[in-house]
């Protein structure tokens, strides 16, 4: 299982990178729940598939019994899916007001702030401003 | 020039009270000169960085003390010259005081014993000269030649920085005295050319050397006081006391050699031929200051050993060249400055006869100008017989003797040029204005034209005060070394006299010469300064357009870049350290876990490529899904139940927004070779991620924090959950950040969303769902 993980790390990470390369913010904004879910995974197995029991400690006992799996990435995954959810929601809403605002989910056509120019024009512009 | 046009403005206090401080110094100097000449040396410190052993800490031996001498000596007469100088100037006090920090910084760099304060010293000489030399901020000649000079001076002391690091490490310390005990031991060292080569460069800009040599003429739009100090006594001797200092040490090499010989001669030839084109007083005598640089660059550089063990006296004709040059140029310059000061010009062709005008400053230039022509009896024709010997004496002296010996001859002619028109020309209409200088601006160029004659008739004792001295820090001297001012008639003398004959007869031919020199030097397509100009534009215009590439505004170019990067750096890493691991081509796993993971696959790529929105919202939720039973069946139902509830949650949130955006009918499909160049980005950063994983779960995981957390987690957290005794007891400070982002998240969707008076279609959104949550709430619908 340890190779079919590392493996959809990398198809989700692929996947993902592919989505956010689109020119619409919607597919960008689904590659990002697609990469947080691809860095679970990544944090889930680095910490070793060692036992399929969760790490509790019986009533009694001081220490947990064997087979019990690693506790430490299970506890930053929840951090991380947490945090990730927060910044999706916040992304989708994001998403949604550009849409109201400027009619449309190309990205190349939100350029009101800093419209396209070449280099050359702007050096121009410098020296001309300089002298 | 605009020289200030007030003359009835009183000098002000604090420009007297400052010619105090260079001369109270170079009086507590000199009583160091019986110590220091009997081989002693002085030596402060305060700790600064004691872990990195740099401190604050400074010496006094012989090298140091001759530049010290002359940096306070000469700054006295250029403070006193100044006070006059500048007087009804605007901003004197601003003036004053860059002059004072420059000559301290300048103190400093000489003074030093540490590596790291000498470059601290070196750098404030940079910026204080900058301020000296744009002091005319208003004029775009000198901001340019501002720029001009911090720029060129102070990307050589970068180098040099970094040649000094490398040394410190090299030697094992940065104290200059540690360093110094152990000469000739850094020859062998493996990073011996790297230091010498950066030592170099921050000493040839400083000094002006070829092909660095253009900042200084253009450092003439300095008022004349800056330009007297700067370039006579201190900013360019900086590099030629760097080389004295680290000739112990990085010396006698052929490296060292063969470089310091060739820059040297090239400089000194190449700025004596320039100098005689002029027409500019400062810019011939800027033109012969960058020569007598040359001058002690090459001498620093002629080997002080010959391969019989016999010693030359390269190293004390240098420090003599150095004490002349001082003497002669700081006259020369404060007497041009005080012509110009009277008759408004500096051209050589309008200034005929003035020496009938102004004959304390005439007297002043004479004497200087028989230094710089080494006539007799002058320190100057010591310096140059000391020169012609020992050159002849050096092994492989040949080239430094043919250079000096044109050098000596064409400074010569130059005296000559300056002298002659200016002493018995024809009187010209602007010299018979002049008014007779103030006694501040000629009691400077009339006591330095006197002490080099002084020098010059003791030359026993100058030199076994402050010659010898010097030289001996420099490198080892003949055992009888006995300079005096009449050697007998010997090859130096005879040398002497061909150099005398040579530059009487340039000075007749001097017209056709400079007319050749001129076309000559006119065939080279770039000299440094419009060399300068490219670079500093091909810097500007690079950087403009390495911006535009990078800053680009795209933003799936940032996407692109920043992914690419991350797949090169992971496949680089896993070449280099030799961990791709190929897993087996079927993996073992149960028919379930192959079932989940052929799930999630199809679920990313059915993202990918659906044109359905809401295949694509079920997509991500079955990708979720699938990985929360991942977690469930390995030990972590607590992750799992999270992720069920986020990625419920998840759908909700997509289903509601993503319907309400535009189809992805309507999108806009790169094109076919975008959609592949992308595919290969994607695969790039899929594939290298995935080897990196399969590299790190071949060795077993790290268990040390989960084996702590796992014994504490009773006794120190109280609980029998360990992830949640982590999240809450351990880790309770990015628990309490999680939260806050959460919150700032919620906070800024609300704030997003609820501005719905300027956009219709939201408002529409959310009164709807209120609509429908009033009809579910009996409640909220009896309000």
């Amino acid at each position: 299982m340890d190779t079919i993980i590392a493996l959809l790390v990398g198809v989700l990470m692929g996947a993902s990178v592919y989505l956010m390369l689109r020119r619409n913010l919607v597919r960008f904004v689904l590659g990002v729940a697609l990469i947080s879910h691809a860095a679970n995974l990544l944090l889930f197995i680095s910490g070793g598939l060692v036992g399929a029991d969760p790490p509790l400690i019986q009533v009694g006992a001081d220490l947990p019994g064997e087979g019990v799996s690693n506790a430490l990435p299970q506890a930053l995954i929840l951090t991380a899916i947490v945090i990730s959810f927060s910044v999706f929601a916040f992304l989708m809403a994001l998403a949604f007001r550009a849409y109201e605002s400027l009619e449309t989910v190309d990205p190349d056509a939100m350029r009101a702030a800093e419209p396209p120019r070449g280099w050359k024009s702007q050096a121009a512009e410098r020296t001309a401003g300089t002298a | 020039m605009a020289e200030p046009a007030t003359r009835s403005a009183p000098v002000p206090l604090y420009s007297w009270a400052a010619v105090g401080l260079p001369l109270g110094l170079f009086a507590w100097l000199c009583s160091f000169v019986p110590e220091v000449s009997a081989g002693e040396s002085r030596h402060w410190e305060v700790q600064w960085l004691p872990q990195h052993d740099i401190a604050l800490s400074f010496f006094v031996d012989g090298l140091s003390l001759l530049f010290a001498l002359l940096i306070t000596g000469i700054g006295t007469l250029i403070f006193l010259y100044a006070a006059e100088y500048m007087r009804g100037a605007p901003h004197i006090g601003r003036f004053t005081v860059f002059l004072t920090a420059f000559m301290l910084s300048m103190l400093g760099i000489v003074l030093s014993e540490d590596l790291i304060t000498l470059f601290i010293a070196w750098e404030l000489t940079g910026v204080t000269s900058f301020l000296l030399i744009g002091y005319r901020h208003e004029d775009a000649t000198s901001r340019r030649s501002a720029w001009q000079a911090l720029m060129v001076t102070g990307a050589g002391g970068l180098a040099m920085l970094a040649g000094f690091v490398l040394l410190g490490e090299a030697a094992g310390t940065y104290s200059l005295r540690e360093i110094l005990a152990d000469r000739g031991a850094l020859a062998a060292d493996h990073r011996y050319h790297w230091i010498l080569a950066l030592v170099l460069a921050g000493a040839f800009t400083k000094s002006a050397q070829f092909p660095f040599h253009f900042w200084l003429p253009n450092a003439m739009a300095a008022p004349t006081p800056v330009s007297a100090y700067l370039h006579s006594a201190t900013m360019v001797k900086a590099g030629v006391f760097l080389l004295a200092r680290m000739a112990p040490v990085l010396g006698g090499t052929e490296a060292w050699t063969a470089t310091l010989v060739t820059v040297g001669a090239i400089t000194t030839v190449h700025s004596a031929v320039v100098a005689l084109t002029r027409r500019d007083l400062k810019q011939v005598l800027a033109y012969t200051t960058v020569m007598a640089l040359g001058a002690c660059v090459l001498f620093l550089g002629v080997p002080t050993q010959t391969i019989e063990g016999d010693v030359s006296a390269a190293a004390a004709a240098a420090m003599c060249l150095v004490l002349v040059h001082a003497l002669y140029k700081a006259a020369l310059f404060m007497a041009a400055g005080a012509i110009e000061h009277s008759t408004g010009t500096r051209d050589l062709r309008l200034l005929g006869g003035i020496g009938k005008r102004m004959r304390w400053i005439s007297a002043g230039i004479v004497l200087a100008c028989l230094s710089m022509a080494g006539l007799p009896p002058t320190i100057g024709f010591v310096g140059k017989e000391a020169l012609y010997s020992s050159a002849s004496a050096a092994p492989s002296g040949t080239v430094a003797l043919v250079a000096i010996f044109l050098a000596s001859a064409l400074i010569g002619t130059v005296a000559l040029v300056l002298a002659g028109p200016l002493l018995w020309g024809r009187l010209t209409e602007a010299a018979a204005r002049a008014k007779p200088a103030p006694w501040q601006l000629w009691c400077g160029p009339a006591i330095l034209g006197a002490a080099g004659i002084v020098a010059g008739l003791a030359a026993g004792p100058t030199f076994g005060a402050l010659v010898l001295p010097a030289a001996a820090s420099v490198g080892e001297l003949p055992e009888h070394f006995v300079p005096s001012l009449w050697h007998g008639l010997g090859p130096a003398l005879l040398l002497s006299m061909a150099t005398w004959g040579l530059a009487a007869l340039v000075f007749w031919k001097r017209r056709a010469v400079a007319r050749v020199v001129s076309s000559s030097l006119s065939i080279i397509p770039l000299t440094g300064d419009s060399a300068y100009d490219k670079v500093m534009h091909g810097i500007a215009a690079s950087a403009l357009g390495l911006t535009a590439v990078l800053q680009s505004g795209v933003h799936r170019r940032y996407v692109a870049t920043v992914f690419a990067s991350l797949a090169l750096v992971l496949a680089t890493t896993l070449v280099v350290r030799d961990a791709i691991h190929v897993p087996e081509l079927v993996p073992e796993a149960s028919f379930f876990e192959w079932m989940l993971g052929g799930l999630i696959a199809a679920s990313a790529l059915t993202v990918i490529f659906t044109r359905s929105r809401l295949l694509a919202i079920g997509s991500i939720g079955v990708v979720g899904t699938a990985a929360s039973l991942i977690f469930l069946l390995f030990g972590a139902p607590d992750v799992a139940m999270a992720q069920l509830m986020v990625e419920t949650l998840v759908v909700v949130i997509v289903a509601i927004v993503l319907l309400r955006l535009p189809s992805f009918h309507y999108e806009i499909r790169q094109n076919r070779f975008r959609r592949f160049r992308d595919a290969v980005v994607a695969t790039a950063v899929g594939a290298a991620t995935s080897l990196v994983v399969l590299a790190v779960i071949t060795d077993p995981p790290q268990r040390s924090l989960t084996e702590y957390f796992e014994r504490t987690a009773v006794p120190g957290g109280h609980g029998r959950n360990i992830v949640n005794v982590i999240l809450v007891e351990f880790r309770a400070l990015d628990t309490l950040g999680e939260i806050t982002v959460l919150f700032l998240a919620g906070s800024a969707v609300c704030a997003l969303i609820q501005r719905r008076s300027r956009y219709r279609r939201l408002g529409s959104l959310v009164a709807a769902g209120k609509a429908s949550a009033t009809a579910t709430d009996p409640e909220l619908s009896q309000r």
